[in-house]
């Protein structure tokens, strides 16, 4: 279990407040400049032996992402984008960030600046995050007031201006180049991948995009040393994570952990346990609504990292763990989630546009018995035709909680199936 | 020359290919939607996807060809499993929400879903749900929407931002919701608008005035050109029986690529309506029928007892060199030099540089600037507009226009309407001059509205001038371009229909038709001018439909449609096309050569053309240049001249009216609707 002293959000709760006074009381801001001054190379270096991992989904290594930028000036503007757009299912990790430590994220935008060689700063925000948008202005514009960004930023010779953008509430924005397209003022629409980001992002400009995680841990690491946070959880899965517990325990909550805690653990120690007990519980969706489901028999056993839930053929994903107990229509859960990715599918792509529709029919016509139990075959395996043909990761995110659903409750589908059908026989 | 190897087989392609183009440069066919080589990438259909393999193994999942570039030693994998059944759930997909109307759908035979559906598709569907349904759009009297059918290619919001610059479609809603329609539901106003119709490749977009007449395997293809304004777009005339049912472009790099103005797409049913099909004669001031033979009778006799220089002709906006050539010949013959091709008053004269597109159209892409001087492209040449518009999103190209202020769907410094400002650019002292100077390879387009008027040749010796002061015409470089905005006149002015020594020129013919001094005129297709009180002469009207030239002759002579019989035009630019006759003649018309003939043959002169081959053998030996078919015909650089005053010298528009330039847009009645419903939106807004 995580120590306190090893915390990095030390006010997820906000027990303090957030204002910039506060928060170099614990230590925000308290030497940025000479982390600034260890340049580019020596702030991606101490973060490639940190390990760091994007904790916005894809687990992609933050210090990797951040060496793809051009090192010589290219002649044009360099950005960061800090992804805000926070709306996967059951994910508030982000939200309780920007809520309570706001400087942490204006300090890691200024130091990835430094390390990237970026001048410019978005932070694109969800546009349902209104309060947090406030939070997050008055953050900034104390910074500006103190000269902690902006012209010659922390005094370190460096320019830097940081800017909130606000959503307009879409969830495919959260996907990086259709961010950068929404931010462009054009419609949301993820881009086709090459070109990536780094060599032509915003504005054709080259850009990073960073979840607000990833971001906000950086000051703390570099402070801390790498070290430090390697010594944290398992090999290839460094650090700590802020994990959001929700669905049918006793106590939801964000909490702050080691990476690769185990998931009873998890909800054991911080959400007071699942509803009615340990062996109460139906299933648990360990990363945000877009990875397969797990069955009570995984959830047992596995750690909470990249690697082991990959293992499983789940994944980590935002760390947005929705538990379900046996008084889940688990069915009829699933189907809520394919309409959301149908509602949210931008109708660019032909797989996403029309498969997420069909899934999310088929998976009504499921969870009210009315389809046949052949018809659970053809719905895996249109799954499998949206998965991996389509422009960005929505179809997929679509496709796999249906084939979580189908791969450990199979069994449980199909009773669901027979049992309705013999209703409706003996009612006729 | 990059080597990548297809389904096994190894292909040399040229570098910086997409996958999907070096499939099909090695003839390996891929489907797909939403590419086009025209338009930008959209990778959004993703009926393209193909495996790839390079050093690091097989692709984690098949990738858009359209969107990959390839690379030396790329391995790609068209035939796979996973190839196949990712097609087949494009397929299926794209079809759950389609309708299954094709036998009430005009796209019907000629429909990129249906084809592919039977060589790529699953067979059968798995979908039992409803089908979505989607409002139809009202998109103007041109384009039949069925949104239904839609498949969200994207292909017409693309074109309408990049061809036409308009940015008239896109799409609203997201995800099944999404769906293709017109800015705050309007009509779509460009002039390029119809081509979505081709581009579309199912039937959301179809053809309003071709609906329910025709079907794709009954129409017979003729491959022609267009005379609706000087670009010479190359169509392709489909027919049924006699009847011209639509026109389609045909693909020429150089001259249209593969769009044609909406005028050219929706003329054809004016080629039905208001036909002169019989010779008329005014008596005691009624249009008669009569027989040929009385009327070339009558004209016979009108010209014997004229003197020649009593005689005149001025020739229209249609006809082809042939017809040109052959009342020339008569009018030499007869010995009068008053003739006159340019009907709207235009100055130019002398060797073909000083009226020919010098650049060609290809030489807009190489330019880099443009001044645009007493023109309005979009209009004038709907196609020329849409090559610049390509070029004014290239960062560090200017585009300067002197004279009437016009919407031409891109940015341009304005340098206001006064002729005279061609001073201050020749003296280096207006503003725009510093950007003059920085251009390379500058073009020049001067439109005929800048020529009219009794200073319109002084200005275009300004012109020149102006030119030879920049970089518009260097040794390997000549960008002053004259554009020409009717079909017949290049074509005219090469063979030389104008004024010969002593001859009138046009206001000086219009004049002695009104004092008694002109005693016979011929119109040959001349449907443009006003003559005013012709009491005293005796106007000959040759032409194909009873408009402005007919109302106002004596006799009218019934002559064939462009479509109706072979003849050569020079565009523009100067290049040597042919029309070819795709439907028969009406009633008796006869080719103006056989009108001609039948004249010489009636007042005994000493010519006979005997057939429409020996004509134009007859041409070729006069003019060799003709015969370098499809090719530009260029001069050199046009040379400096004196004689510069244009102290009153004037803009006009060279075209007023897109839609109603010629006598056969005016018969149309498609094309007057539309232009109805465009004055009527006006007021709305």
């Amino acid at each position: 279990m995580l120590k306190d002293k090893d915390r990095i959000f030390t006010n997820l709760y906000g027990f303090e407040p957030c204002s910039l006074k506060s928060a170099k009381a614990r230590g925000d801001w308290s030497n940025t400049k000479d982390i600034i001054l260890k340049g580019r190379d020596g702030i991606i270096s101490e973060l490639t032996e940190s390990g760091l991992r994007g904790r916005g989904g894809a687990g992609f290594p933050t210090a990797t992402k951040w060496s793809f930028m051009p090192k010589e000036p290219t002649g044009k503007t360099h950005y960061l984008v800090v992804n805000a757009d926070e709306s996967e299912p059951g994910t508030c990790k982000d939200r309780d960030i920007i809520r309570h430590e706001p400087h942490k994220l204006l300090e890691g935008s200024i130091i990835a600046c430094a390390a990237m060689g970026a001048q410019v700063c978005y932070i694109y925000i969800r546009g349902e995050f209104y309060n947090e948008r406030l939070i997050l202005e008055s953050a900034l514009s104390e910074a500006y007031d103190d000269g902690l960004i902006g012209k010659n930023a922390c005094d370190s010779g460096l320019d830097i201006e940081i800017f909130i953008h606000h959503g307009a509430g879409a969830y495919i924005c959260g996907e990086e180049t259709a961010l950068l397209e929404s931010l462009e003022g054009k419609k949301g629409m993820p881009r086709l991948k090459p070109p990536f980001p780094a060599t032509s992002g915003l504005y054709g400009c080259p850009t990073t995009v960073n979840n607000v995680e990833s971001i906000a841990v950086v000051p703390t690491i570099l402070r801390r040393g790498p070290g430090w946070f390697s010594s944290l959880g398992r090999k290839r899965n460094e650090g700590t994570k802020v994990f959001c517990i929700s669905g049918h325990v006793n106590n939801p909550c964000n909490v702050e952990e080691e990476m690769g805690v185990s998931l009873k653990d998890l909800i054991e120690k911080h959400a007071g346990g699942v509803r009615g007990g340990w062996d109460n519980l139906l299933a648990i969706i360990p990363g945000g609504s877009s990875v397969p489901m797990l069955p009570k028999e995984i959830c047992d056993n596995v750690l909470m990292d990249f690697d082991s839930l990959k293992s499983v053929n789940s994944g980590l994903g935002t760390a947005a763990v929705i538990v379900m107990d046996k008084s889940t229509d688990l069915i009829k859960a699933i189907s809520r989630i394919s309409y959301f990715y149908k509602h949210e599918s931008c109708g660019q792509c032909t797989p996403c546009r029309e498969g997420t529709s069909w899934l999310w029919e088929m998976m009504e016509k499921m969870a009210n018995g009315q389809a046949r139990v052949d018809e659970i075959d053809t719905l895996l395996d249109l799954t499998k035709r949206i998965e991996g043909h389509c422009i960005c990761a929505l179809g997929d995110a679509a496709a796999w909680p249906v084939q979580g659903l189908i791969r450990h409750f199979r069994g449980y589908m199909e009773d669901r199936l027979i049992k309705t059908r013999k209703k409706i026989m003996v009612e006729n | 020359m990059t080597k990548v190897i297809i389904d096994g087989k190894t292909f040399e392609v040229e570098e910086g290919l997409s996958i999907i183009q070096a499939c099909e440069d090695s003839g390996v066919e891929i489907p797909r939607f939403c590419y086009h080589e025209r338009l930008s990438v959209a990778g959004n259909c993703r009926m393209c996807l193909v495996d790839i393999e390079d050093s690091r193994g097989m692709s984690p999942k098949p990738v858009a060809s359209c969107a990959v570039p390839i690379s030396e030693g790329l391995i790609i994998h068209t035939k796979t499993d996973r190839v196949k059944s990712a097609r087949e759930g494009i397929m299926e997909f794209l079809l759950i929400n389609h309708p299954l109307d094709c036998p009430i759908c005009d796209q019907g035979g000629e429909c990129d879903l249906q084809d592919q559906s039977v060589a790529y598709g699953y067979g059968a569907s798995r979908y039992e749900q409803d089908k979505r349904s989607v409002e139809n759009k009202d998109m103007g009297p041109f384009i039949k929407t069925e949104m239904t059918r839609c498949i969200h290619c994207t292909r017409c919001v693309r074109f309408s931002s990049e061809v036409t610059g308009a940015d008239e479609i896109g799409a609203i809603g997201r995800g099944r919701d999404m769906e293709i329609t017109t800015y705050l539901d309007n009509a779509v106003q460009s002039e390029l608008s119809g081509n979505v119709i081709d581009l579309c490749p199912v039937g959301a977009l179809t053809s309003k005035p071709y609906a329910f007449s025709a079907r794709p395997w009954e129409l017979k293809h003729t491959e022609s050109i267009d005379v609706m304004d000087a670009v010479g777009s190359n169509i392709r005339i489909d027919t049924k029986g006699n009847k011209v049912m639509r026109v389609l472009p045909r693909v020429n790099e150089e001259v249209n690529e593969e769009w044609i103005s909406d005028k050219t797409r929706f003329f054809s049913d004016g080629l039905g309506l208001q036909r002169i099909d019989r010779p008329y004669l005014k008596e005691n001031g009624k249009l008669k029928e009569v027989s040929w033979e009385k009327a070339i009778n009558v004209l016979s006799n009108k010209l014997l007892s004229s003197k020649p220089e009593e005689v005149a002709s001025i020739s229209g906006d249609l006809p082809s060199i042939e017809s040109v050539y052959s009342l020339k010949k008569l009018m030499n013959f007869i010995g009068s030099p008053n003739i006159e091709c340019r009907e709207d008053g235009s100055k130019i004269s002398g060797n073909r540089e000083r009226w020919l597109f010098n650049s060609k159209f290809s030489g807009i892409e190489e330019s880099d600037g443009c001044l645009l001087i007493g023109t309005n492209p979009r209009y004038e040449a709907a196609l020329i507009n849409s090559r610049i518009l390509r070029k004014s999103k290239e960062s560090n190209y200017s585009i300067g226009l002197l004279g009437k202020e016009n919407q031409l769907n891109y940015g341009y410094n304005f340098l206001g309407e006064d002729p005279r400002t061609i001073n201050d650019l020749i003296s280096g002292s207006h503003a725009f001059c510093s950007k003059l100077k920085t251009m390379n390879k500058p073009i020049m387009i001067i439109g005929q509205g800048a020529l009219t008027g009794n200073s319109g040749e002084d200005f275009l010796n300004l012109c020149i001038k102006l030119a030879s002061k920049y970089n518009f015409l260097r040794h390997d470089w000549n960008g002053f371009n004259v554009l020409h905005n009717v079909a017949s006149r290049p074509g005219a002015m090469e063979v030389g229909f104008l004024p010969e020594s002593g001859g009138r020129n046009l206001d000086q013919i219009l004049e002695g038709c009104n004092d008694g001094k002109i005693s016979t005129l011929f119109l040959l297709g001349a449907d443009e001018v006003v003559l005013g009180d012709t009491s005293d002469c005796f106007v000959v009207y040759l032409g194909h439909h009873g408009d402005n030239g007919a109302h106002q002759a004596d006799l009218i002579l019934p002559s064939p449609a462009f479509n109706e019989q072979n003849g050569l035009y020079l565009n523009t630019e100067g290049r040597v096309q042919e029309s070819v006759r795709a439907t028969f003649p009406v009633g008796d018309a006869k080719e103006d050569w056989e009108i001609v003939s039948m004249i010489s043959k009636k007042m005994n002169l000493d010519f006979q053309i005997n057939s429409f081959d020996e004509l134009r053998d007859e041409i070729f030996k006069s003019f060799p240049d003709l015969k370098k078919f499809d090719q530009c015909i260029l001069g050199s650089l046009p040379k400096e001249m004196k004689n510069q005053n244009i102290k009153k010298h004037k803009f006009c528009n060279a075209v007023e009216n897109f839609w109603l330039t010629n006598s056969i847009t005016r018969s149309s009645k498609i094309l007057c609707d539309r232009n109805q419903f465009l004055a009527h939106e006006a007021l709305e807004n």
